[in-house]
């Protein structure tokens, strides 16, 4: 590792807990940081032992902080438009709340030790159709991510988070009542 | 930026298959601080998570 290189390095912790703060997210700061200090070994000669080096690369990681923000502004638009989940329309009222709460299901523990437990999780999980058992079982048992199981299953990214998220709405709706409320 | 339960529900099942973006975080973190159903609902996703996966593990009693 060369002079400037691990000078800029060292800078490391203080950029994290700058950009953490801005940011709230330390998976987003993280990322920031690491564009920001890639930037700034891209661009030694800017640097060119100008002002000092902390606030050399603060300032590029400003600019990193920004274009996040700008991205996380730009998906949240994107997040509107909603896949076709009508069939759960009744679980909820018109103002989109949930019509009977979700319960507190307590000690997953003491559940999970219970053989009758699984042969109420089976029996929910047989009621489902086909292809959203199918996408589920790949998924949560035998831990394929979603771009294998779309090729799997002929879907695309979108319809293959539908059919997980039908299969989990199905399967916790079947276990709250035939199990946990019982 | 306010998410209904509705489409809270539909972010944390898919946060459980990608990565969900930065805007997705903030705003699912948001509601789910102030709505009990909602975080019943996400731990409910965590435990079908584990009892899906233990399936066949046979448990002792």
């Amino acid at each position: 590792m060369n002079d400037f290189r691990s000078q800029v390095e060292s800078q490391r912790p203080y950029l994290l807990r700058y950009a953490s703060l801005q940011l709230r997210d330390r998976q987003a700061a993280e990322d920031a940081v690491q564009d920001a200090l890639v930037a700034a070994l891209a661009g030694e000669a800017g640097f060119a032992g100008r002002s000092n080096l902390r606030t050399w690369l603060t300032g590029i990681l400003k600019h990193k902080i920004i274009d996040t923000i700008r991205r996380a502004a730009r998906e949240a638009t994107l997040l509107l438009p909603e896949p076709d989940t009508a069939e759960f329309d009744a679980l909820f009222d018109a103002s989109g709340h949930w019509a009977a709460m979700p319960a507190d299901w307590g000690d997953p523990h003491a559940t999970l030790g219970q053989k009758q437990f699984f042969a109420a999780l089976e029996e929910c999980l047989g009621r489902l159709p086909k292809k959203t058992s199918d996408a589920f079982m790949l998924r949560e048992h035998l831990g394929l991510d979603t771009g294998e199981i779309c090729k799997e299953l002929g879907v695309t990214p979108t319809h293959c988070w539908v059919l997980l998220y039908r299969a989990r709405m199905a399967l916790r709706e079947c276990l709250e009542t035939n199990w946990f409320r019982k | 930026m306010m998410l209904t339960c509705k489409e809270v529900s539909r972010l944390a099942s898919q946060g459980l298959d990608r990565r969900l973006g930065f805007g997705e975080r903030i705003a699912l973190r948001v509601h789910l601080a102030i709505c009990d159903g909602c975080t019943n609902f996400s731990r409910q996703m965590q435990f079908l998570r584990k009892a899906v996966a233990g399936i066949g593990d046979s448990p002792e009693s």
